[in-house]
């Protein structure tokens, strides 16, 4: 019987699935992932569809934050772009085959001058520097009735294709789980290559990065860049699924449920943003089941769900941050690693 | 004219309620180096347990005292329970757990004193004084007061009181410091307890002020963010001249630029001068200069 995994060469080292197993597994989870909006009731497909918006945003400020060790608080900010992109060129015939890529770009520009900031500014600053991001979008948002309806918000028409309409969660989740996989696919090899590994030198340490010649401001603004790409992207299908998008619907507090999103998947870990994504967004629907469940006992907590579910967001980041600060993903590998090590796991 | 002056002085008063709150800020950074992103809800638990202590017919004095004690201690406690494990961690984890810890307290407040506005017992008389041809609101007057004192007390400290001289040489080294016999833990807690009572104070000021207590309070923490910013993150000078320029800023902003926009240029107009700053003066007008080493 064989205990551990031995890579013997590089290409081995770098291996997306390091062992036939992970594959097999990974093809039945996405069998069964496609399976669930075949049967699943339309509240827990709304569920799926919000945390696969979520890994995809979630993803998208890993790349930046996680991999490249740049904060930002201005995730909300770059949601409400791609959200709004998305609206304008809806609501002007254009269909989202076009749409979806368009505000991804369209949310990289953005996010790339949201990064200018970023030649001089680190850590601190940096944050500080997106939370102003945060609060000029917001108020371009609010003010430019033409193009966003202002405080009234706008809507969106539903995506169609051939002259299939996706009007329900059901049709939804089949764009939006594919476009979900695409990039984390994407961010997945994007790590095993130069510019990947750029992002990563940054992090560790920027100006040992620059004496290697990484041009770190280039990296910098290239990391703002895919980032915003993926976050763009999200706000789209965010707008799909909102079907109304107002500036209502991305306060600072979206910014920072991202940010606890990769705080509790794992900084820097692709696994990590699902893990995060997925449990931020259950976190409070199982609250809700709670509570719900709960209320004949005590009525009084229907009026304290909207304070519970913030304090309970509020003490995971902070337990997690405590005793956890690698985040589910480190807790994933050493369950991993215990079984594959078995009988020898210390 | 008038209307400039008036707007003139409005921003200096707000300002200096932005001073205050920005000197717990510094105090906090000047000697452990973590921006608190739960300022405004130390500002808001202030308020509302000067709510509840004088809602039990306790004198107002008593109150006040009895808050700040309150604020100390939960300033402490929340050092020692939540900030000290994160001593050494990135600086992403620093940031989250005080965002983390700002919903914690946010949701508390929620939890038992709900959303509604409560009306505040009043420290003051609400009149306005008339200062020449303006009137201004004597809460402004007194919250300048304060931070006047504050102002004179925290230099004092900082420059001859034991454990302020201890405070700035945490901030300079924490290994010299650490060598020399000072307990930097001893120094943490004490810092956070120091900034804790000044935001209760600021939340006093303000609730006051507006005639009640609410959620919104606490959105102060995030508004004066760019005067500590301006200022200059280490300098306790800075923190209260940067207060006064983003008071005065958002007031002269608002009142020549929203009819331009259609409101909410005051909101917005103090973020806009946060990115220049950071572009120009990343450590503000008064701020340490850091030098990059590997």
């Amino acid at each position: 019987m064989r205990s551990g995994e031995f890579h013997t060469s590089y290409r081995a080292d770098m291996a997306i699935f390091d062992t036939a197993r992970a594959r097999h597994v990974l093809a039945v989870f996405l069998v069964v992932l496609f399976a669930v909006p075949l049967v699943g009731s339309s509240y827990w497909l709304d569920v799926l569809n919000r945390a696969a918006i979520a890994v995809i945003a979630a993803t998208g400020l890993n790349i930046l934050t996680g991999f490249t060790g740049q904060i930002s608080l201005g995730n909300a900010a770059f949601l409400a772009i791609g959200a709004y992109s998305t609206a304008y060129l809806a609501a002007h015939g254009v269909p989202f085959v076009v749409v979806i890529p368009a505000a991804g770009i369209l949310t990289a520009l953005a996010g790339m001058v949201f990064g200018v900031p970023s030649l001089r500014l680190k850590g601190l600053y940096l944050a500080m520097a997106t939370l102003a991001a945060h609060f000029i979008v917001e108020f371009t948002v609010t003010h430019w009735d033409s193009v966003t309806g202002g405080v009234n918000g706008t809507s969106v028409p539903a995506p169609s294709v051939f002259g299939f309409v996706l009007a329900n969660d059901r049709a939804l989740a089949f764009l939006i789980l594919p476009v979900c996989i695409l990039h984390l696919w994407f961010a997945k090899n994007l790590f095993r290559t130069r510019v990947g590994k750029a992002f990563v030198a940054i992090r560790d340490q920027d100006i040992s990065a620059e004496v290697m010649g990484v041009q770190v401001f280039r990296f910098k603004v290239l990391a703002f860049g895919v980032s915003s790409f993926y976050v763009g992207v999200a706000g789209s299908l965010l707008a799909y699924h909102a079907r109304i998008i107002s500036p209502e619907n991305f306060p600072l507090s979206l910014a920072i449920d991202q940010l606890g999103m990769i705080i509790i998947g794992g900084l820097g870990s692709v696994l990590g943003s699902i893990l995060g994504a997925v449990f931020l967004t259950l976190l409070p629907e199982v609250l809700r089941l709670l509570t719900s469940a709960l209320s004949g006992q005590f009525p009084a907590l229907v009026q304290l769900f909207a304070p519970l579910k913030l304090g309970v967001f509020g003490i995971t980041i902070v337990l997690f941050l405590i005793f956890e600060p690698d985040g589910l993903a480190a807790r994933w590998r050493r369950i991993r690693n215990y079984f594959r090590l078995y009988p020898f796991s210390y | 004219m008038e209307f400039f002056l008036q707007v003139l002085l409005n921003g200096l008063v707000v300002g200096s309620i932005y001073s205050l709150v920005a000197l717990g800020f510094v105090i906090i950074f000047k000697s452990s180096g973590i921006l608190n992103f739960a300022q405004g809800e130390f500002l808001l638990l202030g308020a509302y347990v000067f709510l509840a202590i004088s809602s039990a017919h306790a004198p107002i004095g008593a109150a006040l005292l009895l808050t700040f004690a309150f604020s100390a201690v939960l300033g402490i406690v929340l050092e020692r329970l939540v900030l000290r494990p994160l001593i050494g961690e990135p600086i992403i984890s620093v940031i989250m757990v005080t965002l983390g810890l700002s919903s914690v307290l946010r949701a508390v407040v929620q939890g038992i004193w709900g959303t509604d506005t409560r009306p505040l017992p009043s420290v003051f008389s609400l009149d306005p004084i008339q200062l020449g041809p303006l009137p201004i609101a004597r809460g402004y007057l007194y919250s300048a007061g304060c931070v006047a004192v504050l102002l004179v007390v925290l230099t004092l400290f900082f420059k001859y009181a034991r454990p302020g001289i201890a405070m700035r040489a945490t901030a300079d080294s924490q290994q010299v410091a650490l060598s020399m016999g000072i307990s930097v833990r001893r120094i943490f807690a004490l810092s956070w307890s120091i900034a804790a009572v000044v935001s209760a104070v600021g939340g006093i000021l303000l609730a006051t002020m507006r005639g009640g207590v609410d959620g919104s309070l606490a959105i102060l923490g995030l508004k004066v963010l760019p005067a500590v910013i301006v200022g200059g993150l280490d300098s306790i000078g800075g923190a209260i001249l940067g207060g006064l320029l983003i008071g005065v800023l958002e007031n002269l902003s608002g009142g020549y630029l929203d009819p331009v926009f259609g409101g909410g240029v005051k909101e917005v107009a103090p973020f806009v001068a946060l990115v220049l700053i950071l572009m120009v003066r990343p450590y503000g007008l008064f701020g340490k200069v850091r030098i990059e080493r590997v």
